[in-house]
């Protein structure tokens, strides 16, 4: 019992730990990747390579002075980017970053909580995301701010029906709503058998949508600094700045995650049953094999916003009304033909 | 282990409870729609709290992520006419209470004396342990899909009526 719970700690505390290291060399790795897209160096004067420009950033974020507009209602204005980073943070919870690993005959999941209605759990996590963006948006008393926040909730209220609709069509191949159990399921076929090839064009859906949900260009209306100043952060400065920034990073790490768990077979990587090794060591390497499919999707995002141009709000709504949500609905009628077809 | 379970439900009562009260008694329409969002958590985990974790977080997913959202688009969009923020007035301050409070002992003793505990269903009910997602889709699909199909005809004629509504060009 008590191994169980000292263990939930650590994983809990290194899970929490690995996202923000890897939300911070995100930032780093976007501007490295910005620079290589556009044909220049990109930062390279904190230590080799640039490696310590993000403890310069996160320094330089928490010595600025910290603005609170005078007719910004201060509650709500402190509460929106801490609200943005605590969701950002609370989906690691369910997924499942390793099968198990044996320590004196303990059977220990590398999962905080495996709770069987997973995929709920990150639907509605990230309904709450919301709020974050709008409460800031609005607490700042500023149009622009106030423009974003809508836009922000608009977006995401509107791709989270197809996000939604394309997931039905997984569950209904998978009959489970667990992230373990719809991750053990794709370890089959040498550890290839990943949804991804029987429900291309749900993953295609899901894809664009966490674009939307994370704020990510092409779809990133909310913070047009185009024509929004800043969007919902123009009056945030110093750290609270640096959480809303942030978040948008840690948001990319775990829809990246969620994209390699429910698609990409997650900690399951080829052969991984005829390796002939421990189970301690297949199940570190299958955390590597997630992490090096999370870093591949993040390397996509980045990918993506570098080379497609944003979105303008109106082909915004309408590849989410009128594009993606007929495709998901069809996506769900051809899946369940085909599950009865094979029944 | 059992204590720590007594502290999160109390917890999560008296957060949906004053949430739910501030929500009626505050004067600024903003922090009613966000006391709201409170209660609607705490709703959520009290239904977490009865072993039913697909309504709780179905709660959050539609209440939170859908309804709620528009109410404070709604109101932030509307919250100041003219440099003027809308203030909510309490007005008929007893008769509502009367009223509320008349509601509530109907609801107490009604639900005293059923003694939900000794009902079949109930009984029937403690006995399903784990997953729930299956059983309910499972009856929504075969003994309860008659009111299953009127509630879908019903939401999708709201859905037609608010469009029609929302498109109709007044000349």
């Amino acid at each position: 019992m008590t191994i169980d719970i000292i263990f939930k700690l650590i994983l809990i505390a290194s899970i929490f730990g690995l996202s923000l290291v890897t939300a911070m060399y995100s930032t780093l790795a976007e501007r490295k990747f910005a620079g290589f897209f556009q044909d220049r160096l990109g930062p390279d004067r904190a230590g080799p390579y640039g490696l310590f420009q993000p403890l310069a950033d996160g320094l330089k974020l928490l010595t600025k002075e910290e603005i609170i507009p005078e007719s910004a209602n201060t509650f709500l204005f402190l509460a929106g980017p801490s609200l943005a980073m605590l969701t950002a943070c609370m989906t690691s919870a369910v997924i499942p970053w390793g099968t198990y690993i044996e320590v004196d005959g303990h059977k220990l999941p590398l999962q905080v909580a495996d709770i069987n209605v997973g995929i709920l759990f990150v639907f509605g996590v990230v309904s709450l995301g919301v709020y974050g963006v709008m409460i800031g948006g609005w607490a700042s008393n500023n149009k622009f701010s106030l423009l974003g926040a809508i836009r922000g909730a608009s977006q995401n209220i509107s791709y989270e029906i197809s996000m939604g609709l394309s997931i039905i069509a997984l569950v209904m191949i998978t009959g489970s709503l667990s992230m373990r159990e719809i991750t053990d399921q794709q370890s089959g076929f040498h550890g290839m058998n990943w949804y991804v090839i029987k429900q291309p064009l749900g993953f295609l859906i899901f894809l664009i949508c966490s674009f939307a949900e994370t704020n990510r260009t092409p779809f990133d209306l909310p913070e047009c600094e185009t024509e929004l100043v800043g969007g919902y952060h123009t009056e945030y400065s110093s750290m609270k700045l640096g959480f809303y920034l942030f978040a948008e990073y840690i948001n990319m790490f775990i829809s990246s995650a969620v994209m390699a768990t429910l698609y990409f077979g997650g900690y399951n990587f080829p052969f991984m049953h005829d390796l002939g090794l421990s189970q301690n060591v297949v199940a570190m390497l299958g955390v590597g094999a997630l992490f090096i499919k999370i870093l591949l999707f993040i390397f996509f995002f980045m990918w993506v916003r570098w080379t497609v141009p944003r979105f303008r709000y109106d082909q915004l709504m309408r590849l989410g009304w009128q594009v993606l949500i007929p495709l998901a609905i069809l996506n769900i009628i051809i899946t369940g033909g085909v599950v009865l077809f094979f029944q | 282990m059992y204590l720590l379970q007594e502290i999160i439900f109390v917890f999560f009562t008296l957060l949906t409870l004053v949430s739910a009260v501030y929500m009626a008694i505050t004067t600024n329409v903003i922090y009613a729609a966000f006391s709201l969002l409170l209660t609607f958590i705490g709703v959520a985990a009290l239904y977490i709290f009865a072993s039913a974790e697909f309504i709780g977080l179905t709660q959050i997913m539609i209440y939170i992520g859908g309804i709620l959202i528009l109410i404070v688009f709604g109101v932030m969009l509307t919250n100041k006419v003219g440099n003027q923020p809308i203030r909510a007035k309490s007005i008929n301050t007893v008769s509502g209470l009367l009223l509320s409070s008349a509601l509530f002992t109907l609801l107490m003793n009604s639900i005293m004396e059923i003694n939900f505990s000794k009902l079949p269903w109930i009984k029937n009910g403690l006995m399903v342990s784990g997953n729930t997602t299956p059983i309910i889709g499972v009856n929504l699909m075969t003994q309860y899909l008659l009111p299953f199909e009127i509630i879908a005809v019903l939401l999708l004629v709201a859905l037609l009526g608010a469009s029609l509504i929302a498109g109709r060009k007044d000349n």
